[in-house]
């Protein structure tokens, strides 16, 4: 594919390798993405309903296992290590997921909530070390104030916001090297989207981290990279700065542009 | 004014329907209320301790006490611990196979084995009790050569499990599919996914459709015919035979002294899955899936 951007860079997080994903046979609803991912970085993924970039994410943490016709080719390196080749289990609990709904567990408190990534996996710690992991996790995500004196009430208590962010502590708790999030702000009002995006920019500094969204001001507040996806295609990948005051493809330019999407 | 007439004609078309309505409601409550009424005016005078303590008196106690106008002696302890063990015994085999054959209705809803097995669960449904019954006869009486109230649980095992099948499929599919993606998202295993969050997220309805076939069986009485026959002693010994309410309340019908007993243990029964079906609604409002 020409439009193709092959964008190579220094110790990448994440790559993406002639990767495509196919619902239906001979249909990509990914097709050929090349891309090398920043690590410490916002990585965002843009582009029109339909286009591939969930599908995409979906990819890193083999989301797509649970639907058996979906097939992938290519590669996806994390730390230089194939995904498509490790154990699903394994790729889930270095590439941490949030998704478009906030989703805590409804039978689980708080506490229980933050420390599922561990309970769930039969890791066992001292109370010590799982009290510190929970206080460290949620002061990650600015909830640890809030919380601190109901950790033991169920986690769908909370409001929107604070589900979403308690999903996001669920998440880094397990200390992934990338986390990807699923339009994590489509649910929520504009204070709890401004709460969450500043979060990210607290936590690029410990994480790796891909966001999927459809609102291009998020992307042009929050993120470094962006990517732009039509059709299934990686159609530009570049700082955002650049991605935003001087796009390179024609399409790209008409998106921001809001001509479609 | 011909409008006029046409508009209240339809009108009163409508209050006519609703008020059918309202009417057959009634006549399906009517019923329901009369059955309670009856049977608490003339089985309620025979309920005290002892009902709940001793066995089945006989049939001399009981002509003796009725000859002197006094309240039948005796309870129908054997037939409650009976019903106890046997509804006990079955719910152990059929709740565990019950709620894993479900789970894999709700993880695999279209393959042709799910379908075979939805399909033989629906006919299980529709099976007659004393087809069941025979079945737990030539199964279990006759190769250990006795009426048990391990047949009987048998009987009762083989009744309560579609039931529970079916509720445990349908809670499962009822739960968001985000559910499972965030605990799968977090690297945990299949088996923790599944044990861990999707089952106790559908509690509720597990724990109702569990109470619904305990309370389903509790008043089976031809399977139990064919198994565990019945006793006059109470019995914890699964390889004899052993009582049940519902068996009582047969023998008490064809013992003319004993008559009286009827009302008292079916309004015993009746409570009894009355009560059931409270916890089961509250359960389900309570952990009702969000």
């Amino acid at each position: 594919m020409e439009n193709t951007i092959k964008k190579t860079i220094q110790n990448p997080v994440l790559q993406f390798k002639d990767l495509s994903v196919s619902y239906v046979p001979g249909k990509n609803a990914v097709n050929m993405v090349n891309a090398d991912l920043k690590e410490n970085r916002i990585t965002a993924i843009m582009g029109p309903s339909g286009c591939g970039k969930s599908t995409l994410l979906r990819a890193v943490n083999r989301m797509h296992e649970l639907y058996p016709d979906i097939k992938i080719t290519g590669e996806i390196l994390l730390k230089g290590e194939n995904i498509l080749k490790m154990n699903p289990m394994e790729v889930r609990c270095k590439a941490g997921m949030v998704f478009q709904r906030p989703n805590p567990f409804p039978t689980m408190s708080i506490y229980e909530n933050v420390i599922a990534g561990y309970s769930l996996n039969n890791v066992h710690f001292q109370k010590s070390q799982r009290d510190e992991i929970v206080e460290t996790s949620l002061r990650n995500v600015g909830l640890w104030d809030e919380v601190k004196d109901s950790l033991t009430k169920k986690g769908t208590f909370l409001s929107g916001g604070q589900q979403q962010r308690l999903c996001i502590a669920r998440a880094v708790a397990l200390k992934p090297e990338v986390l990807l999030m699923d339009e994590p702000t489509s649910a929520l009002d504009p204070i709890a989207t401004n709460h969450i995006e500043q979060l990210l920019l607290e936590l690029k500094k410990q994480f790796s981290i891909v966001i999927v969204t459809h609102n291009m001001s998020q992307a042009a507040r929050i993120s470094d990279m962006s990517m732009f996806m039509y059709l299934g295609d990686l159609i530009e990948y570049d700082d955002t700065k650049i991605m935003f005051t001087n796009p390179k493809d024609k399409r790209t330019e008409e998106y921001l542009n809001g001509q479609f999407g | 004014m011909k409008g006029m007439n046409a508009l209240n004609y339809r009108v009163l078309k409508d209050r006519l329907f609703f008020g059918m309505i309202c009417l057959f409601s009634w006549l399906t409550v009517v019923p329901l209320f009369a059955i309670i009424w009856e049977l608490g005016k003339k089985g309620l005078k025979q309920i005290n301790f002892d009902f709940f303590t001793k066995v089945a008196p006989s049939t001399l106690d009981a002509m003796l006490a009725k000859g002197s106008g006094e309240v039948i002696p005796g309870g129908i302890a054997n037939g409650i611990m009976g019903t106890l063990l046997m509804v006990t015994l079955a719910a152990l085999v059929a709740i565990p196979v019950g709620i894993f054959s479900g789970i894999y209705l709700a993880e695999k809803p279209k393959t042709f084995y799910s379908g075979i097995i939805r399909f033989l669960t629906d006919l299980l449904q529709g099976t007659p009790s004393i087809v069941i019954g025979i079945i737990a006869y030539a199964w279990v009486v006759k190769p250990l050569g006795a009426y048990s109230a391990l047949a009987g649980a048998t009987a009762l095992a083989i009744m309560m499990l579609p039931l529970i099948v079916r509720s445990t499929e349908e809670t499962l599919r009822m739960l968001p599919i985000s559910l499972k993606e965030a605990a799968l998202a977090l690297g945990a295993p299949y088996w923790a996914v599944m044990l861990k969050v999707m089952l106790p997220s559908a509690f509720g309805g597990l724990f109702t459709g569990i109470l619904l076939a305990v309370s389903r069986v509790m008043g089976e009485t031809a399977p139990l015919m064919l198994t565990a026959l019945g006793s006059t002693m109470i019995n914890w010994d699964v390889v004899s035979p052993t009582s049940a309410v519902p068996l009582l309340i047969w023998e008490f019908y064809n013992d003319p002294n004993l008559v009286d007993m009827i009302w008292s243990s079916s309004l015993f029964l009746m409570m009894l899955i009355f009560i059931l079906n409270l916890i089961a609604k509250q359960v389900a409002k309570k952990w009702r899936i969000q």
